[in-house]
């Protein structure tokens, strides 16, 4: 299959500070740093990180709304730049985000939220434009009579409903999804992801799916990427990802989740400690301060770049050539949220002095 | 030691007043919690999960009051208590800690302070011995350089860190129970099994009970003994949390548990569908007659519609809300 959407050495830098007149002392947030991607036609990619590791600067770039410091978005075939031709480009990507009360205009009836972009691009035929709105309602599940209604009157799923609908009335053929699902109750997450899913399927979608919600990315994705303050440190097929992880951060990302009924084989060490601020990210590999195998190297060298680690799986751990598997178990590797029993019993308490 | 619970919460029900009209936003909640236990209470936005760790420290605040049912803590009625002897039994018998940190501490006072005043005011010492005292519950909760850290603003430090210090503050003078509500849901997947994980030890040393109050069934399950599941003002499930996801007994309960993508389901099954709780949650001037969860059951028929259904207790402990459990 074609590569869709090809991102080559991309960088995306904030300069901060500097303060008045930038007599003060100016610094370099590195958001995004030296990132490869490559989505092809059809499938879903899976960005995965905690919060300030870039992933939605990554998103935000690819789409043309954050200027890239330096590299290459190659997007169906055109070139992602200043120069850009938005409208042909608004066909060709677009994006959901996360919190769909504060992204859909409350003044605006479905139907105008809907029809607005049909007609920015060349639609005007308001009997076509009609038929497109009911079309694309019925696809995402809700009814004809909704186009009438204002985002107030809809539930936080039904709003993520019209949100997805929004993204997908031009047709694109790549679809950034922004967290689609952590700002909506439980019960409600499955039915936006079974959508996401039958949508893919019926109209060919690719996504890129950006979460911190590790079991929604195996659910859903083709290809997984793992990003820590600004690099990709691991990716690869889903399986590869979920079933034998190599990098330390993303086995602690696995070991996280808290599952009762995680497999025993699942369960990976947790990592101590907190992301370091990308302003000052630490020297040498940037996971080393909570890595629990670090050796010389890793404090010392920058992280290494991506290596083939069989197949499409690479990964980014100057010991990732050393049999992980082996040094895992060696440190106590299995002990997890997940292995503990649930505190037992009442306890008797001390008597307080 | 006394057998009787630590805090029991009997029929309890939580008003909204609104245009002068009174909705119950919750109702008919019952529970209890031993010493030193854990207990969750799973739910949904706008279930009233919340809304019952305020009523229980004492701070609901118009238009929310306690329309009936009452509330005690260790034999004490929580619910007749005036102001001042809620302050008094807030922090050393009862603490809280909220989800999020950033707002629950006082901007302007160095942390070390803020652990502190619980000295201070519970036990009596002067500020000079609270603070050191400040400095050894930071290193108790794992803060690096307590010493120095003790004399950073909240806005010093990192999310989990603030979590950390408010937790420091929760446990300054031992309470009998501590109520978390949502503690990590403002924190990252890796920062959060840290601070559960804290939570969990510093409890246990101390035999502090913890009322947990969280939307993530799996976080809960992991961290508590018992579990209480709240769909739209009622509990409609208690059991142990093991069984919660064992045998799931209510079909908001199953549903819940089926709808829930986990780790290596794909990997046995393929990319199935999820199975999905159809309709959409009811807020609180919507909640349906009968039983609440009816319009969106599988296995409805015509008595959910009209009749409540009342709670059967379950073989194996604790209770279920449905006519046709299973």
């Amino acid at each position: 299959m074609a590569d869709l959407l090809e991102v080559r050495d991309l960088a995306v830098h904030f300069q901060l500070g500097g303060g008045l007149f930038r007599l003060g002392h100016a610094r370099t947030l590195r958001a995004v740093e030296g990132v490869d991607l490559t989505v092809k036609a059809g499938q879903c990619l899976g960005l995965v990180g905690e919060s300030g590791c870039g992933k939605s600067t990554l998103g935000l770039a690819i789409l043309g709304l954050q200027p890239p410091t330096r590299g290459r978005i190659i997007l169906d075939g055109m070139e992602v730049n200043a120069d850009t031709d938005r409208s042909r480009f608004a066909k060709t990507a677009q994006m959901v985000f996360q919190d769909p009360y504060a992204s859909l205009n409350p003044r605006q009836t479905v139907r105008g939220t809907l029809a607005t972009p049909l007609r920015l691009n060349g639609t005007t035929n308001a009997g076509e434009i009609n038929d497109r709105v009911a079309d694309m309602l019925a696809r995402v599940g809700l009814r004809p009579e909704h186009a009438n209604r204002y985002p107030h009157e809809f539930s936080g799923g039904q709003r993520q409903r019209i949100g997805i609908a929004r993204a997908l009335i031009l047709r694109p053929k790549l679809v950034i999804c922004d967290e689609p699902v952590s700002a909506l109750d439980m019960s409600i997450r499955a039915q936006i992801i079974n959508l996401l899913l039958e949508l893919k399927e019926s109209l060919g979608l690719a996504y890129i799916m950006i979460s911190h919600d590790l079991s929604v990315v195996e659910h859903m994705s083709d290809h997984v990427a793992v990003m820590y303050l600004g690099r990709i440190v691991e990716t690869g097929p889903w399986r590869d990802i979920f079933e034998r992880p190599r990098h330390p951060y993303t086995r602690a990302l696995i070991a996280a989740i808290p599952d009762p009924f995680a497999p025993a084989d699942r369960r990976f060490r947790r990592v101590n400690g907190e992301i370091p601020s990308p302003l000052d990210p630490p020297k040498g590999c940037a996971f080393h301060p909570r890595c629990p195998i670090t050796i010389d190297k890793c404090r010392s060298a920058p992280g290494p770049a991506l290596t083939q680690s069989g197949g499409a799986h690479h990964v980014s751990c100057w010991r990732a050539g050393d049999a992980c598997d082996q040094v895992w178990p060696a440190l106590g590797g299995s002990r997890t949220l997940s292995s503990h029993e649930p505190l037992l019993g009442p306890t008797s308490r001390k008597p307080s002095n | 030691m006394t057998t009787a619970p630590l805090l029991q919460v009997d029929d309890l029900r939580l008003d909204l007043a609104s245009g002068g009209a009174a909705h119950a936003a919750v109702e008919k909640v019952s529970f209890d919690i031993a010493r030193g236990e854990t207990f969750g209470l799973v739910g949904e936005s706008g279930c009233g999960k919340s809304i019952i760790a305020l009523a229980i420290m004492g701070l609901l605040r118009p238009p929310l009051s306690i329309g009936a049912g009452c509330i005690r803590l260790d034999g004490c009625e929580v619910h007749n208590l005036g102001q001042s002897e809620l302050r008094r039994l807030r922090g050393k018998e009862m603490a809280m800690i909220f989800q999020e940190p950033m707002t629950a501490l006082n901007p302007l006072s160095p942390v070390g302070r803020q652990i502190a005043e619980m000295y201070v005011l519970h036990e009596g010492t002067s500020f000079k011995e609270g603070e050191r005292r400040a400095v050894e519950a930071l290193a108790s909760v794992k803060v690096p350089a307590p010493d120095r850290r003790a004399r950073d603003y909240p806005h010093h430090l990192s999310g989990g860190m603030r979590q950390r210090v408010m937790i420091a503050i929760a446990l300054a003078c031992s309470p009998q129970l501590l109520i978390a509500d949502e503690p990590t849901t403002a924190l990252d997947v890796t920062v959060q099994a840290e601070i559960i994980e804290l939570m969990r030890e510093l409890c246990a040393a101390k035999g502090t009970a913890i009322l947990m109050i969280s939307h993530d069934l799996g976080l809960v399950a992991n961290m508590c003994r018992r579990i209480g599941v709240m769909y739209a003002g009622r509990m409609v499930e208690l059991r142990r949390s093991g069984d919660v996801f064992k045998t799931p007994s209510h079909p908001y309960t199953r549903g819940l548990v089926a709808s829930l993508p986990r780790l290596g389901t794909r990997a046995a099954q393929g990319q199935i569908r999820l199975q999905e709780i159809s309709g959409v949650v009811p807020t609180i001037t919507t909640f349906p007659p009968g039983c609440r969860f009816h319009p969106r059951c599988n296995s409805a028929t015509d008595i959910c519609s009209v009749i409540d259904p009342t709670s059967t207790t379950l073989e194996g402990g604790g209770f279920v809300r449905c006519h046709h459990h299973g």
